[in-house]
């Protein structure tokens, strides 16, 4: 290993251009990591983080710029190349072989031959071993991997990274499936290989993580670099707002009325828990209201969302709606009910993207729709059209495919079928996931006019402009449970507190960043 | 319609405002059409080739019909089955053994008797498949290849491997070989269950969350489905069909036997995919199975005039319904 030669540059990516589209992702993005340190990556969603690691891996060639590894220019752009030149990326979907031995997961497809061509297990079982003690991981390399924990398998990715000489290593949000204890001998291995002259690439959601574990850190903002330096000099505030202040005026706050007093809670939660997540929770939600649930991933707010949509089945607590008690033992008994919910990843648990739009946005109104036995199909248009209208989806025709649509279009027939069906609480689960800025703004929009009309929302999100925009309250989440309650006026009172929008929102997702990784407020 | 949006109506457009409102794309679906296309072509080329041979003459292809009624009849279910993303490969085993039970219960309790226990087949063997599949949680892969030999083997075991004769003519002929004025019974059965298929799964919500489950079970749920019931029934259905193709065999042949029906999953299953219903679900026709069916027993009836050998025959039709099956292949972009 090169590491110990202190002028060397472990990874130096420099003005590094990537456009799709036409849409530059990548604005000259400059990344330097030295052999021997951690280095975290932060910023958004969708500020370029995960672009700029697939450069780096060779799944992206760069519009322009320049990337060196270990002082070698990538000249290639595959991801053979990356590999060979030490850059390894562990992966949150673990891509390990279940029902193999951990010695032959690390050595799959380069396994050690005997004299005679046969593959030499006890070979591969000692070199896995070696490698284990090297990095004080006490496992047998014969334990099959389906019956290790989630951290474990990750350390196992981490040692088959290594066998292949890896220089280079990427974590991508590596901690959300940990316990503490499992984090814990992550992060002591990181630690370890530090030492040895890897350079580790840490990217994270979690602020305590990045503090605790970077020497530097990289923060990037809708494609361009923001800040680089040392995490003690910038500090974890510093890097919140490095993070949070950009131009966000599709998403300005609108006031809106608190509930008349008197009035009925049409969705009451009283010390509810899933099988895992949520741990008794309690809250009651208002008709007319929207509900933000905060939380970092693995808090147990989409699980939340799933147990109130019957998806989950829960295990205790008591849930009301309108007063009577309610237990779902599907997610059809809860849209009879009248809770919709509009799930995370629209494209495996919304969408039947083979099927038309029409097909698509009809099918929870089937019932609605039939006919002495039979579909109207006109009428079905008819609502269908006046949807299309309604939200502007591009579309040549209602019969178009949804494999067709654009992501913006495509979550705006998700909400379509839910506007078709006329629930009175619905539960949406980052609604705006993976849509254009225009398309945020337009959802937005529409969430505000239904709860205009009456419904009562909850909004489950993890962008933060979005959750401020929206909420009348919002409840953070962590480890199962709500942590805090964050009223309408302490939001108002955020906002409230500086002249320009620009520095108001950025103080107030400041603060609401804080309340969400529980750090008490500056 | 020079603008399109010129003429919207407050209450919201019309079926014909919508027309002119969207370009229709003009695009072909050349997967649908390739069935029919295909179908034409075989036909043709039998009836130039075997002109000679009898081909043409309304017998042989009143025959084709009364031979694949019963792949009909199956082939209509199966589309259901497919839609769902479940399979269904104990259909064949079911309707020999529904031929036995249907030849036994009119020898000991007449007609009554024989028709119930026919369909009453059908409905034990579909609930046991179905709850096997939603509630034990055993793919219906696996469910139905276990029901495969379960039903043979019981076909076999109750008849003691004999034929069981059917002596009552009515049955015979409403069943199997009769006809009504120049129209086989047999056909009638086919439109039957092909208009009612048909129906069912383009204008009714159960047809919509058949093909909603199918095409992606997650999203159905989420919608409100209740996908277990949906898999549930499609089985039931489909095995309660595999006895009515059982009966119609053993009304053709005037009794049962439990090699009737025998490999007959196989030619269901590639009609229903011929005729346009993708294997893994959310996309199915009816009456593509059953031009599928026919397309099938076209070709079995053509290579036999041709006085293929059977070894060559099965060769043949093996070659054909690949090619088909490849023509009308999705092409994903």
């Amino acid at each position: 290993m090169t590491g110990s030669n202190g002028a060397l540059v472990a990874v130096r990516m420099i003005g590094i251009e990537k456009a799709f589209g036409g849409v530059r992702a990548l604005k000259g993005v400059s990344l330097e990591v030295r052999p021997g340190e951690i280095h975290a990556l932060v910023g958004e969603n969708g500020a370029g983080k995960s672009t700029v690691l697939k450069v780096l891996r060779g799944v992206y060639r760069p519009d322009d710029g320049e990337v060196e590894i270990f002082g070698e220019r990538v000249k290639e752009f595959t991801p053979q190349e990356a590999r060979d030149l030490g850059v390894s990326m562990i992966f949150q979907e673990l891509s390990l072989i279940s029902t193999m031995t951990i010695a032959e997961n690390v050595f799959l497809d380069r396994e050690p031959k005997t004299a005679i061509g046969f593959i030499d297990d006890r070979e591969a079982e000692r070199l896995t071993r070696e490698l284990c003690d090297e990095l004080g991981i006490r496992l047998d390399p014969r334990t099959v991997v389906g019956t290790l924990s989630t951290g474990h398998r990750q350390l196992i990715e981490i040692v088959k990274a290594l066998s292949q000489h890896a220089r280079v290593l990427i974590l991508d949000e590596p901690t959300s499936a940990l316990t503490t204890s499992e984090t814990d001998a992550l992060f002591t291995l990181l630690r370890h290989l530090a030492d040895q002259g890897v350079a580790v690439i840490y990217v994270s959601h979690r602020l305590d993580e990045v503090r605790d574990i970077a020497q530097r850190v990289t923060v990037l903002r809708d494609g361009a670099n923001v800040i680089t330096g040392e995490m003690a000099v910038i500090g974890p505030e510093g890097v919140v707002r490095a993070i949070v202040g950009r131009d966000v005026s599709a998403f300005e706050r609108v006031e809106r009325s608190a509930p008349p007093p008197g009035l009925k809670p049409i969705l009451e939660a009283e010390d509810l828990a899933g099988e895992r997540l949520p741990v008794d929770v309690s809250f009651t939600l208002y008709p007319g209201e929207i509900l933000g649930i905060g939380g970092l991933m693995g808090s147990g707010r989409t699980e939340l969302a799933r147990v109130l949509a019957g998806v989950d089945a829960k295990r205790s607590g008591t849930m009301r709606l309108d007063g009577k008690a309610v237990d779902f033992r599907f997610p059809g008994d809860a849209v009879e009910a009248g809770i919709a919910l509009i799930p995370e990843d629209r494209v495996s648990q919304g969408l039947v993207l083979d099927h038309s739009i029409v097909t698509n946005i009809s099918l929870p109104i089937l019932r609605r729709l039939t006919r002495r036995g039979l579909i109207d199909d006109e009428a079905a248009l008819r609502v269908v059209t006046r949807l299309v209208d309604q939200l502007q989806i591009k579309t040549t025709s209602p019969q178009e495919l949804v494999r067709r649509l654009s992501g913006g279009n495509q979550q705006k027939v998700v909400l379509s079928k839910w506007l078709a069906a006329d629930p009175r609480v619905l539960v949406l689960d980052e609604p705006t996931a993976g849509v254009d800025i225009g398309s945020k703004a337009e959802i937005i929009a529409l969430i505000r006019e239904l709860a205009d009309a009456n419904k009562a929302i909850i909004v489950v999100s993890s962008e933060l402009p979005e959750m401020l925009a929206l909420s009348d309250r919002i409840l953070v989440m962590a480890n199962g449970r709500i942590t805090r309650e964050v009223s309408g006026a302490e939001i108002s009172g955020w906002i409230g507190r500086y002249d320009t929008i620009e520095a108001a929102r950025t103080y107030a997702e400041e603060q609401l960043t804080l309340a969400i990784q529980g750090v008490s407020q500056l | 319609m020079s603008d399109p949006r010129a003429d919207r109506t407050p209450r919201g457009p019309s079926a014909r405002d919508i027309v002119g409102r969207f370009r229709r794309p003009l695009r072909v679906d050349w997967q649908q059409l390739i069935i029919y296309i295909g179908f034409v072509a075989v036909f043709t080329f039998f009836a130039i080739t075997l002109h000679d041979k009898g081909f043409l003459q309304q017998n042989n292809l009143l025959n084709i019909v009364r031979q694949t009624a019963t792949i009909s009849v199956m082939a209509v279910a199966m589309t259901f089955v497919l839609s769902a993303a479940e399979i269904d490969l104990s259909v064949g085993a079911v309707a020999g053994l529904a031929s036995v039970t249907t030849a036994m219960g009119i020898e000991s309790f007449g007609l009554v008797g024989g028709i119930a226990a026919g369909l009453a087949t059908g409905i034990v063997v579909g609930v046991v498949n179905g709850l096997l599949t939603t509630k034990v949680g055993i793919p219906s892969f696996l469910v139905t290849l276990a029901m495969l030999g379960i039903a043979r083997g019981t076909a076999m075991f109750i008849s003691d491997t004999a034929a069981v004769p059917i002596l009552d003519e009515g049955y015979n002929s409403t069943f199997g070989s009769g006809d009504i004025g120049p129209i086989p019974t047999l056909l009638i059965w086919t439109l039957v269950v092909g208009t009612i298929g048909h129906v069912a799964l383009r204008k009714t919500r159960f047809g919509r969350e058949v093909l909603a489950t199918g095409g992606n079970q997650t999203a159905a749920l989420y919608s409100g489905v209740d996908v277990k019931k949906i898999q549930m029934r499609v089985l039931a259905i489909s095995a309660l069909a595999a006895a009515l193709a059982g009966m119609l065999y053993a009304g053709r042949l005037h009794s049962g036997r439990f090699q009737l029906g025998e490999g007959d999953e196989l030619s269901v299953i590639a009609a229903a995919v011929l005729g346009g219903t993708l294997l893994f679900g959310g996309k199915g026709t009816v009456i593509g199975s059953i031009v599928g069916a026919l397309m099938i027993g076209l070709i079995n009836n053509g290579l036999i005039l041709m006085g293929l050998e059977f070894n060559l025959q099965l060769i043949a039709k093996g070659v054909i319904i690949l090619l088909a099956v490849a023509a009308a292949k999705p092409n994903r972009d």
